[in-house]
């Protein structure tokens, strides 16, 4: 179930596009957005609200990599693999993280604090090796500064 | 030197408000336009400055507009989209102009705005450029609240509403077309041209999409003229460049210098020279998708025509170096792997090219290349080059394949003879874990 506030968020999205249907990213961000993610019950929700199929609504939400479809940790890492971060060395960045939280890319710690995954270029190559955790942008990373950087997160 | 765009930008402090920006001239141009100039003044002035899209295509801007209906017959709303979805790997300059100077877009876009008579624009920005978002958020409230945005702009009758939109990932939004489909809340495939987005785009109305770079330039060509922009640069290509080095040079970075600069000024003067124990062995000038370039091109001013002439594009003009102790062969997998990935999957050429080639990549890579692999690497250069996909992903991808296998072929040759990656094995790039 959509709750009042998602409605009223999806609502005004809805009145800036031509047809509902053309606000269906933004409505998955909302759900998204209180969710962590995107539940197969959310995207009907959503579906049912904006006159889509799920189906439709389904090929749409798996086309982005944001719109999370399967549940995530509290806080997503997302470490740039592309050219300029692998030609300064990410790998020793992300070999630190998959041993320290003992998973691997697309996985969940246990207690739920953290997700793993590889993202393509973050748009800041000059200052590589690059992650993001959640809103949150470092560069210019060393391996010994990645403790430091987790313990931020709860 | 001048540096028109990046002037007020200092980094690691807040860009200018909305007052400090006025009080430098800010928002001149766009007085300017509504009371002495018609659009298509506009037009022919852009046009006439040789103004080229700073997003990678470099198309004459000024000529851009000339296809969008104009007068009062033409379908309505029109709109402005400013393709602030920076996402070829290796690219970091819009960034400097999306967190450092949110007015200048914003100034740039009523410009061009007003040049096709739109009255709806939009930002679409990337999701991960979170301090520009909040910046731009905070630049459109004081610009509406100064009214330069919204209904009766300054009096003159002329209105625009102007949002932010951000995405939700993938490079194939940076494709005009996809982009405007992203922004309809559909997939990000791009659509088949024409009709052209000039006469049918969002929402099937006539629009017009601008790199930022591009629509940052706009408000002082107005100011200065035609001629003043085109010399600024050095070169027969007009106006000043963004540039931008990464990988291993002293000081990595972005830098606005005239159009045509010479790779190597770029790289040893303003990136600092190579790394000490690093020396350099290639470079892709404008992002993954651009033709690698080699020693031999170093004093080639980076503009347009010239990096063109060389075999490459400027593309967007932000250079990612290879240098000798990387592995040419894992970095162009690496590229692959980003392709791959980032395929639509709406054209089969593309979708079950680029995994094909990325395969190949990885058992070269590995030492279980064998020799037939490079003309197997050969055919796909030419079978998912231009004309035979239904956009320009796959024949991007294959701009940096084609070259490394010419200048670089040895090292192929070497992986598949020795059984194994010659560098580090560290380098082997190994895309999951």
């Amino acid at each position: 179930m959509l709750t009042t506030e998602e409605k009223h968020k999806i609502d005004h999205e809805i009145s800036m596009v031509p047809s509902p249907k053309n606000a269906c990213i933004e409505a998955l961000k909302i759900v998204q957005h209180s969710h962590g993610w995107v539940s197969d019950e959310s995207l009907k929700d959503v579906a049912d609200y904006v006159g889509m199929s799920p189906a439709e609504l389904d090929s749409v939400a798996t086309f982005y990599n944001l719109i999370f479809r399967r549940p995530v940790g509290r806080h997503v890492i997302l470490v740039c693999d592309s050219i300029s971060c692998w030609v300064m060395g990410y790998e020793s960045i992300r070999d630190r993280l998959t041993e320290k939280l003992n998973i691997k890319y697309g996985q969940t710690t246990d207690d739920g604090r953290f997700t793993l995954l590889p993202n393509c270029c973050l748009g800041t190559c000059d200052r590589a090796p690059a992650l993001m955790i959640d809103n949150d942008l470092y560069r210019d990373l060393t391996v010994d500064q990645l403790d430091e950087i987790l313990e931020k997160y709860t | 030197m001048e540096k028109p765009l990046t002037q007020h930008i200092v980094p690691g402090h807040a860009p200018l408000s909305l007052k400090e920006y006025e009080k430098v001239g800010g928002y001149q141009s766009v007085r300017k336009i509504l009371k002495e100039m018609a659009p298509a003044d506009v037009q022919n002035l852009v046009k006439a400055s040789d103004l080229r899209g700073r997003g990678g295509a470099g198309f004459n801007t000024g000529l851009k507009w000339s296809f969008v209906p104009m007068g009062p017959e033409a379908a309505k709303p029109k709109y402005l989209v400013a393709n602030a979805d920076e996402m070829e790997p290796g690219t970091f300059k819009d960034r400097v102009l999306l967190e450092g100077n949110p007015h200048q877009l914003i100034e740039g876009m009523i410009v061009a705005a007003y040049a096709i008579d739109a009255s709806v624009s939009y930002i679409f920005m990337r999701w991960a450029y979170k301090v520009a978002a909040r910046e731009i958020i905070k630049a459109l409230d004081e610009a509406y609240a100064a009214g330069y945005l919204g209904e009766n702009i300054l009096g003159s009758g002329f209105s625009l509403d102007m949002h932010l939109h951000t995405g939700v990932g993938r490079y194939m939004c940076g494709e005009e077309t996809a982009l405007l489909n992203a922004l309809e809340g559909k997939r990000a495939n791009p659509r088949a041209k024409p009709p052209f987005p000039q006469v049918s785009g969002l929402f099937g109305k006539p629009t017009i999409v601008n790199n930022v770079e591009t629509l940052c330039c706009l408000p002082h060509i107005i100011n200065n003229g035609a001629e003043w922009f085109k010399g600024l640069s050095k070169t027969g290509d007009a106006g000043t460049k963004l540039y931008g080095i990464s990988g291993r040079v002293k000081t990595p970075g972005c830098w606005e210098l005239p159009m045509g600069t010479t790779i190597r000024e770029l790289i040893e003067e303003h990136g600092g020279g190579m790394q000490d124990g690093y020396l350099f062995k290639g470079l892709l000038p404008g992002g993954a998708s651009t033709d690698f370039l080699v020693e031999e091109h170093l004093d080639l001013p980076m503009d347009y025509t010239a990096i063109q002439a060389a075999g490459s594009r400027m593309g967007t003009g932000t250079m990612i170096i290879l240098d000798d102790q990387t592995c040419p062969v894992g970095f162009v997998h690496n590229l692959q792997h980003f392709f791959a990935q980032e395929s639509c999957g709406f054209c089969t050429p593309c979708r079950e090219g680029l995994p094909w080639v990325e395969k190949i990549l990885l058992a070269i890579d590995k030492g279980e290349g064998k020799p037939e692999h490079l003309l197997t690497l050969d055919f796909h250069t030419k079978y998912l080059g231009p004309g035979n996909t239904f956009c320009a992903l796959a024949p991007g991808a294959m701009e940096p394949l084609q070259s490394a296998l010419k200048y670089f072929r040895e090292d192929f040759e070497r992986h598949i003879h020795e059984h194994h990656c010659p560098w580090s094995k560290a380098k082997v790039w190994q895309p999951s874990i």
